[in-house]
């Protein structure tokens, strides 16, 4: 075991977990956030999708050894925090919305919204159907028209 | 409407819990306000079935769910508390279909309270309640709706008596509003106040009449979900996430073809002595690992080497289950029609689904000596707790189902395999594990929506339809999770005919359909062979059943040089179908043109006490079908889908419409990209990379769902109502652009496979370490 430590939704954290172990595990099974959900493991349905340093990422393809002490990870759970206010834009838009059927993808699909969105204003542009059709996360409810709909309204509100 | 004053003298019943006035229910005996109605109360009796050529027209399954719950005589109860809420534990399972903010809405209604402050909570397993509390076939509201608002309604009456006294007022004269009961002369008080007041010392009996459905203000209005909030702020728990002391993560390491059993474990000392592993058990489905992390379980999982005994279909393939289901087949008949009349024929295949939901199969149990206790989501908890009780050796009455909110269901979670299995893995170590299936186990090992070939034969003449057979063959559904035994315990009351099927035959009879007057109509289910793991999938026979007959009507519309859309007009039965057919095609302006490559598809579907129509464009030019999507499949894709709904009742339109959305997502995968390969004895499918499930790329820009006026009185069902619907439209639109009807399902089914096959020794794949190079 050794000891690992990075910037959890603000808060430095210190985990005494193998290297290899992912980081996923590390925040469900060590720290015991479980908003990061789990779905495949292999980076395929992005249900896990979390931010590291502002940008999306997946942290069940992710080795804990591999996060620096620096490294701010925030997770669904952190989101609310990086903005002022009670909730991010984008989850109101999913209230507003009301996106969810089961709710098991959802966290993952926000946390990949808002960097999408921010990917797009890198860029110097708005969000275009064509990135919506690049999110790959999947929602087995069958949500993608509501979660269209939401990343378009959250968008004019970030 | 206040509720009427008990009498002392009750009439007699005509059904349970009904009289001429209204209906009984009780205010229970305890400190602050309970009230209870028996589950059966108010549900509608059903006319005999005339001789009618289909039974499901005039009885169905809706009618034999609703019915298996009257011997039942078992109570609901709703509890107003200090607080000025009021909570109910709902004896049925919420996956995602919004029956907590329903139900919830249904109590503020009668209840004159905000939705906001009705708490709905899942019932555990309650076996006193048999045949009651199985969430399926889209009847949780069918059957509920009458019972809780009695019990709500109750809860309102007492609270009006308690306020009388409290604000000196003639109860006649009280106004409830907001959770607020006011006196004329503008004083008030809040049921938070009155819960204990209102309680009473013994229970008696009450009785009391419903709000009528014109004054409804809360009813038929959308309403967000309860639970959005923790959703999007990732606080709602599913069963992995629960904190139970020491229920540490647990894996199995599976066998490498369907339904293999271990034999003995090679390298055991090892794999115990690898980092985090506290402890390896041998059970029947496979050898179980339990470790500090479900990292440490991958790593113990692929490190096992297991000699394992042979599964249940070792070395078939989907052609030699095709064969096999070719054996089975019933030859159509020939009809005695006019040597004139002309023939349309068809045969389709549809192949193995997974019916797995994003959650995968999770479940926490805690097995001791003497008692058990097992977290998961349930669908059927009073099966679960039986076979459980079975698995531990334990009396059933020892075993505590605690029922928990699932990811999704779609009929995956009538099943309690998880729950069994985590069960008999906790006997085995002796400590609480938390289970959790790997990905690649479920569409491996998990429940698929079986094989089947839908064959038909129709016939015409001037103008007429005069005979259509259907003949269903399917490898066999298993329905051991409770629908099984409500049928057996209601056979007594059914239908006529339907006395000498088996379970299946009886369920495909309850649930189809054909609506339309085409003379002389047969359908038929045959099934064969028992050795795959299935189960129903948002529907059970429909979406297959439905998308052939449907593919037909365009034939014989076509054969019979009519537009699709008004054939359908002029040979469906009844008003509701033809005025959701009607509004489907108005809104997305059937009949407009189109491109060559491109068409429009329209098709409906009648069950669940209601009806729905969809119309599609779709584009299967080459340019759309060849776009490239990394590790997704493309193919054709639709550009507009519209679905018109009538289901009765509304309660929350807003949840209507999201059902219908999420059953076109199935639909739309059922036809096109959704599908298992079996190839020798194992299916190749391990992941959301290969079992290409509805993904952005795929849905339509434009979506639309239209909620059609109905005069109902009646909810009826929505969770699956619109994927039959939605499959049968997708298939006939791409018959339609590309001028070939296709015959087998999913269409890209037959491409060839461009995904690597995972391995199946070790039967789980390893997390990859790359993720920061893919971060955006
Ligand atoms: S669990 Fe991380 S992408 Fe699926
Ligand atoms: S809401 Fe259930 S998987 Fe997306």
């Amino acid at each position: 075991m050794t000891r690992h430590t990075f910037i959890l939704n603000g808060t430095s954290v210190t985990v005494d977990v193998d290297d290899d172990v992912r980081l996923l595990w590390v925040l469900r099974d060590v720290v015991g956030l479980t908003g990061p959900k789990y779905g495949c493991g292999i980076n395929v349905c992005k249900a896990c999708t979390s931010h590291l340093n502002g940008k999306a990422f997946n942290p069940c393809s992710v080795r804990v050894k591999d996060i620096l002490p620096t490294d701010e990870v925030t997770t669904i759970e952190g989101l609310a925090d990086t903005v002022p206010g009670d909730l991010h834009p984008m989850q109101e838009a999913w209230l507003e919305y009301d996106v969810a059927q089961c709710g098991y993808c959802q966290p993952g699909q926000i946390m990949a919204a808002v960097a999408k969105v921010r990917q797009a204003r890198a860029k110097g542009r708005t969000i275009t159907e064509a990135d919506l059709d690049e999110i790959r996360n999947v929602c087995r409810c069958g949500t993608y028209s509501r979660i269209r709909e939401a990343i378009k309204a959250g968008a004019d509100h970030m | 409407m206040a509720p009427s004053q008990s009498t002392p003298e009750l009439p007699v019943p005509p059904r349970p819990g009904t009289s001429r006035r209204g209906f009984l229910g009780y205010v229970v005996g305890a400190s602050t306000l309970v009230v209870a109605a028996d589950l059966r109360v108010g549900t509608p009796a059903y006319a005999a079935v005339p001789s009618a050529p289909q039974i499901a027209e005039a009885y169905d399954l809706e009618d034999l769910q609703t019915d298996a719950a009257r011997p039942t005589a078992q109570m609901i109860t709703i509890s107003v508390e200090k607080d000025g809420t009021a909570t109910f534990a709902i004896p049925r399972m919420e996956v995602g279909q919004g029956i907590t903010t329903s139900t919830a809405m249904i109590i503020a209604e009668e209840l004159d309270l905000p939705v906001s402050k009705v708490r709905v909570s899942l019932a555990p397993a309650r076996p006193e309640l048999v045949f009651n509390q199985l969430t399926g076939g889209s009847n949780t509201t069918v059957s509920t709706f009458t019972p809780i608002r009695v019990a709500a309604a109750i809860a309102k009456g007492a609270l009006l008596e308690a306020a009388a006294i409290e604000l000196g007022s003639a109860m006649a004269l009280l106004r409830s509003k907001d959770g607020v009961i006011t006196a004329p002369d503008g004083s008030s008080v809040g049921y938070g106040e009155l819960a204990a007041k209102a309680a009473s010392a013994v229970t008696r009996k009450v009785q009391v009449v419903l709000k009528p459905s014109d004054s409804f203000e809360v009813i038929g209005r959308p309403v967000n979900r309860v639970d959005a909030r923790d959703i999007v702020t990732g606080r709602k728990k599913f069963a992995m996430d629960l904190e139970v002391p020491d229920a540490l993560p647990t894996m199995v390491c599976r066998p490498p073809t369907l339904n293999g059993s271990p034999k003995a474990v090679r390298n055991l000392s090892a794999v115990k002595a690898m980092p985090g592993v506290t402890d390896v058990a041998m059970v029947d489905t496979g050898v179980a690992v339990r470790a500090a992390t479900f990292g440490h379980c991958i790593d113990a999982v692929r490190a096992l080497e297991v000699d394992w005994l042979p599964g249940s279909v070792d070395g078939e393939s989907d052609a030699t289950i095709l064969q096999e289901l070719r054996g089975a087949q019933v030859p159509l008949v020939v009809p005695k029609v006019p040597v004139l009349a002309k023939t349309v024929e068809a045969d389709f295949t549809f192949m193995f689904r997974s019916s797995a939901a994003l959650e995968p199969y999770a479940a926490i149990a805690d097995v001791r000596a003497d008692s058990a206790e097992v977290w998961a989501g349930l669908k059927s908890p009073i099966v679960a707790q039986e076979d459980i009780a079975k698995a531990t050796g334990l009396p059933q009455g020892k075993v505590k189902v605690n029922v928990v909110t699932g990811g999704g269901s779609f009929g995956h979670k009538l099943f309690g395999d998880h729950a069994i299995e985590a069960a008999k893995i906790s006997k085995a170590m002796g400590k609480p594990v938390r289970l959790m299936w790997h990905r690649a186990d479920e569409p491996r090992q998990g429940r698929v929506h079986p094989m089947a070939t839908s064959r038909i034969r129709a016939t015409y003449l001037a103008g007429q339809v005069l005979t259509f057979e259907q003949q269903h063959t399917s490898i066999e559904t298993d329905f051991s999770h409770g629908l099984g035994e409500m049928l057996s315990s209601s056979a007594a009351e059914l239908p006529a005919g339907l006395g000498n099927l088996g379970f299946a035959e009886s369920i495909f009879q309850l649930t189809q359909e054909l609506p339309y007057d085409f003379g002389a109509v047969t359908q038929q289910l045959t099934e064969t062979d028992s050795r795959f793991n299935t189960g129903s999938m948002r529907n059970i026979y429909s979406p297959d059943v439905r998308c052939a007959n449907e593919l037909v009507v365009d034939q014989l519309a076509r054969a019979m040089g009519k537009d699709p859309y008004r054939f359908r007009l002029e040979f469906l039965k009844d008003e509701r179908t033809r005025a959701v057919l009607r509004r489907a095609a108005e809104v997305g302006r059937w009949g407009r043109s189109m491109p060559a490559g491109t068409a429009q598809g329209i098709a409906i579907h009648k069950e669940y006490k209601g009806a729905t129509a969809c119309l599609v464009e779709i584009d299967c030019r080459p340019e759309t079908v060849n776009r490239k999507v990394r590790d997704g499949v493309t193919g054709p894709r639709v550009t507009k889908a519209i679905i018109a709904v009538d289901a009765g009742l509304v309660i929350n339109p807003q949840g209507l419409k999201a059902q219908m959305m999420g059953g076109f997502s199935d639909g739309l995968a059922l036809a096109l990209t959704s599908s298992l390969h079996l190839r020798d004895g194992h299916f190749l499918e391990a992941s959301w990379d290969n079992y290409f499930y509805t993904r952005q790329w795929n849905i339509p820009p434009e979506f639309d769902v239209v909620v059609v006026g109905s005069d109902s009185q009646q909810p009826g069902g929505a969770g699956e109502a619109a994927v039959a619907s939605s499959v049968a439209a997708v298939a006939c639109a791409f018959a339609r652009a590309t001028g070939k009807v296709p015959t087998r399902f999913p269409i890209n089914h037959d491409s060839p496979i461009t995904f690597d096959i995972k391995s199946f020794v070790p039967p789980v794949p390893q997390s990859p370490v790359d993720g920061l190079n893919h971060t955006y």
